[in-house]
């Protein structure tokens, strides 16, 4: 874990672009050995994202999960944990945003949008905090928690849909009359389903800044991650810090699922299995290198690999699941740092700053 | 001409890390059969050097001879292909695992596809009996004691084929008596032809048994001596650029009020085995109670159950009056206890922090570091400035990280840091473990200030030069029990190690 930890929190940012870089030419010789056009293929994906109004926004609103996921991953990272659970987390927000939405309609909006997201985030929170719980009380891995917990959070919210929320005959909850749609941009962007979540995700990242590097409970949670003992031995209560950094982690992981429910799809489905928001977090967070703005920039990349790989397959012809090598050959070269060091060797020599792992 | 040749020649190595030149120019050889002695300040770059020999550095100038032949070690693997072998002052084991599953780890002998663990114990064995290790092929890591754990380390060099053995302070976590083990494997070691680097900050060891020193300050190498035509004094003297008393001068103490009393302390640990058992004890305002023993007879747990680290099963410890028995560690640091923690990586230092931060690892949540709950850093750096100044901690910068300070200042950092909270009771626990002469005597100093400043000082150590030098007073624990007390100037080494060893008993309050 410790050394899994140096990998992804170094503060270097040469290495990710250049793990990038090399990412996409792993990619790009995997379809040449496939038989296809790597040039035409990466060309339909970024025209995918930026050919037309609609895409760009739809590519803004398949980031803007990801950032939250992101850094609800990344934040756990940074106070020693590892959050696998953002996935169900994310489940539980959605499903208290519903809730709310559906059943306080009477509320005047003002109130019950805004209700509606602190709600999901306090309820993530709060099923992120029962891994913490554990951990800090009995000590039991946060890891193992954390997947029990996704799928009791699954098999819960898709009973809280059925039970309160169904429209009969049809697997899904009914209209959420709470929005955060910004329905005000729909002519700019065709339709396009953008909402507040994303300004929420970029707003959680700059907290996770100021938060973990300018006060005082970052600066307990910082030296909780990087030495529990030492931590110990100076005051600091090691299991406090741990509930904390769960509960907020959870909180950015719930507010995630507001955004999916009131922002994208105005209804909450029933979930056949995992949707999957909290494992891309994962990825995204060791991409962004566990920082608040990295993780952002990765969530940036990831969205838009993810939706312009449709536009490969579309044009291209290319199978869209190719983008998963590549953001699976990013993800490993930011892990094995020696390749990448390797490749940057000449540069370094000159430089003569050489940092010392 | 290639008999002749060194086993190791170093030319005109130079490493820099940013702000600083940690080896300026060093040329040194290593002779076949000889015992080299590194000796330098804390920071001086010995690791540094020793880290470039074994290939974890990359020298920026200079070039590396082995044998006569020009080389470029550029990983462990390559030093380990060459011949070299060393033994850090951190060990790398693994827990869990036996004495010989570590020494085998990542060389297995083969039999088909598994693992020949018979042969592999056998070979193990071997060895150990060839060099007088006497470990038990068998044992669990966690199972043995650290001087042990070091003959594991010394024992998976040996099984690589190390012919030039490097040990970096490989004293400063033994006991006197192993100690003295060490020195007579290291003797066997070079009369079966090895050759030794060894860096030690301990002259009597450099004296006893190396046969040339060398003498780093600041990155350059000052003299190359013959031991034979040297003597402790002038080796101090080259290392820091001055004289070295190696007496620390110290005035009758003031003892005042009781500060700290334990008062019939029993604690057992996990397996139920009582590790503090019926311990009692007063340290006064104006003295240095010191606590002599051997390693693992109840000294950490006694110094966790001040701290508010370890509960107590019953009995009672009284700071200034007040009960704290099972508070908070943050509680009791509150009522003015210092604590200077043993294992300086584990406990003292968070070493991915800047060494500003870590200057406030206890105090950030107090005005004026913390405003508002906004770490005010401007002031924290201030006060880091201030120490790191007082101190002499050596570091190119204070927003260095804790980690990139060499082990002497690392150290240095903490006491700073403790003795700035201006404490009532502080309590010190090998306190200058690793650190140089020159730095020993400053710390030294400081705890007979803080004496002389009417505080209340509990010093832990397995040395007992020191607990002789520095104590007013000296308590002897033995099994979780205080087995006697004694005044320094009405005892004797012998004594002393006697009853350290349970074999005698001694006054019930020292001198009363
Ligand atoms: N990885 C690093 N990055 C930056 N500076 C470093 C690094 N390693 C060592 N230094 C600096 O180089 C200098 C020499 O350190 P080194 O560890 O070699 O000292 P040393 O002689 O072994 O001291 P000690 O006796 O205290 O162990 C120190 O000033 C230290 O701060
Ligand atoms: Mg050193």
């Amino acid at each position: 874990m410790n050394k899994f930890k140096k990998i992804f929190a170094t503060d270097s940012y040469i290495v990710p672009l250049v793990a990038i870089l090399l990412g996409f030419l792993v990619g790009a010789i995997v379809m040449l050995i496939g038989g296809y056009d790597p040039i035409a293929a990466y060309g339909a994906l970024f025209k995918r994202v930026f050919g037309s109004p609609y895409d760009f926004g739809e590519a803004i609103r398949e980031m803007t999960p990801l950032m939250l996921t992101g850094l609800s991953v990344a934040f756990a990272f940074r106070s020693g944990l590892f959050n696998i659970g953002a996935d169900g987390q994310v489940l539980i927000g959605m499903t208290a945003a519903s809730l709310i939405g559906i059943k306080w309609a009477g509320l005047p909006l003002f109130l019950l949008v805004p209700l509606a997201v602190i709600g999901a985030g306090l309820c993530g929170g709060l099923w992120a905090g029962i891994a913490g719980y554990l951990k800090a009380k009995r000590g039991i891995n946060e890891v193992i928690t954390t997947i029990m917990l996704n799928w009791i959070a699954l098999f819960l919210a898709n009973y809280i849909v059925r039970t309160f929320l169904l429209i009969p005959g049809q697997n899904r909850s009914e209209d959420i009359p709470a929005s955060i749609s910004m329905t005000f941009l729909n002519s700019f962007f065709d339709n396009a389903r953008l909402h507040w979540g994303t300004f929420i995700a970029l707003a959680a990242a700059v907290f996770f800044y100021i938060y973990l590097w300018k006060t005082k409970q970052g600066f307990e949670m910082r030296a909780v991650g990087l030495n529990p003992h030492a931590a110990e031995y100076a005051g600091m209560n090691v299991g406090r810090n741990v509930m904390k950094s769960m509960f907020i982690a959870g909180v950015f992981a719930g507010l995630a699922g507001a955004g999916e429910v009131l922002g994208v799809f105005h209804y909450q489905a029933v979930f056949a299995g995992s949707p999957g928001y909290g494992f891309d977090g994962i990825a995204v967070a060791l991409l962004g290198l566990t920082h608040p703005f990295g993780v952002i920039l990765a969530a940036i990349l990831y969205g838009m690999l993810t939706y312009g790989s449709a536009g490969m397959s579309f044009n291209a012809d290319v199978p869209p699941e190719l983008i998963r090598i590549v953001i699976g050959s990013i993800i490993f070269f930011i892990a094995a740092q020696g390749i990448v060091r390797w490749v940057l060797k000449p540069f370094y020599f000159k430089r003569k700053k050489e940092k010392v792992l | 001409m290639s008999a002749a040749a060194p086993v190791v020649e170093l030319k005109q190595i130079t490493k820099r890390f940013p702000g600083i030149v940690a080896n300026d120019s060093i040329s040194l050889t290593l002779e076949k059969g000889e015992i080299h002695a590194l000796l330098g300040e804390n920071g001086a770059g010995k690791s540094t050097l020793m880290n470039i020999v074994f290939g974890l550095y990359q020298p920026d100038e200079g070039s590396i001879e082995i044998g006569g032949k020009p080389v470029i070690i550029d990983s462990p693997n390559k030093a380990i292909e060459l011949g070299i072998g060393m033994v850090h002052q951190h060990f790398k084991l693994v827990d869990p695992f036996t004495v010989t599953e570590n020494i085998i780890l990542g060389m297995e002998p083969k039999k088909g596809l598994k693992i020949d663990y018979k042969s592999a114990a056998e070979q193990v064995r071997k060895l150990s009996e060839l060099y007088g290790l006497q470990v038990n092929p068998h044992a669990r890591i966690h199972d043995i004691s650290v001087g042990m754990q070091q003959r594991v380390e010394i024992m998976k060099t040996l099984y690589r084929g190390a012919d030039i053995l490097i040990f970096d302070e490989p004293t400063a976590v033994l006991t006197p008596q192993e100690i003295n083990e060490l020195m007579a494997i290291m003797k066997r070691l070079v009369a079966e032809g090895k050759s030794i680097i060894l860096i030690t900050h301990k002259l009597k060891e450099i004296m006893s048994i190396s046969d040339r020193v060398t003498i780093i300050r600041r990155g350059k190498v000052i003299d190359t001596v013959k031991t034979s035509e040297t003597n402790p004094n002038e080796l101090a003297e080259k290392m820091v650029g001055r004289d070295v008393t190696f007496k620390v001068d110290k005035l009758d103490p003031h003892v005042g009020n009781t500060v700290l009393k334990l008062d019939g302390v029993n604690s057992k640990n996990k397996e139920g085995i009582s590790v503090l058992n019926n311990l009692s004890f007063e340290v006064k305002s104006g003295e240095i109670l010191g606590i002599a023993g051997v390693d693992g007879n109840g000294q950490s747990e006694l110094i966790q159950a001040i701290t508010g680290l370890r509960k107590i099963d019953s009995g009672s410890i009284i700071v200034e009056g007040k009960e704290i028995a099972n508070l908070s560690p943050r509680k009791i640091s509150e009522m003015n206890v210092s604590h200077i923690p043993e294992d300086r990586h584990k406990h003292g230092l968070v070493l991915d922090f800047t060494v500003s931060e870590n200057m406030v690892l206890e105090t950030y949540y107090k005005s004026p570091y913390n405003r508002n709950g906004f770490m005010n850093n401007e002031v924290i750096d201030k006060h880091a400035e201030e120490l790191v100044q007082a101190f002499d901690v050596r570091t190119p910068s204070i927003h260095n990280t804790a980690r990139s300070l060499s082990g002497g200042n690392q150290q240095k950092a903490i006491i700073a840091r403790e003795i700035d909270k201006e404490p009532t009771l502080l309590i010190a626990a090998q306190p200058t473990r690793g650190l140089d002469v020159g730095a020993i005597e400053f710390v030294q100093k400081q705890l007979i200030a803080q004496r002389d400043q009417g505080k209340a000082v509990l010093l832990v150590s397995f040395e007992l030069d020191e607990i002789m030098n520095v104590s007013d007073r000296i308590a002897v624990i033995y099994e979780g029990q205080i087995v006697g007390e004694v005044y320094p100037k009405d005892t004797n080494d012998q004594e002393l190690g006697l009853m350290m060893a349970g074999g005698l008993k001694r006054g019930g309050k020292a001198g009363e």
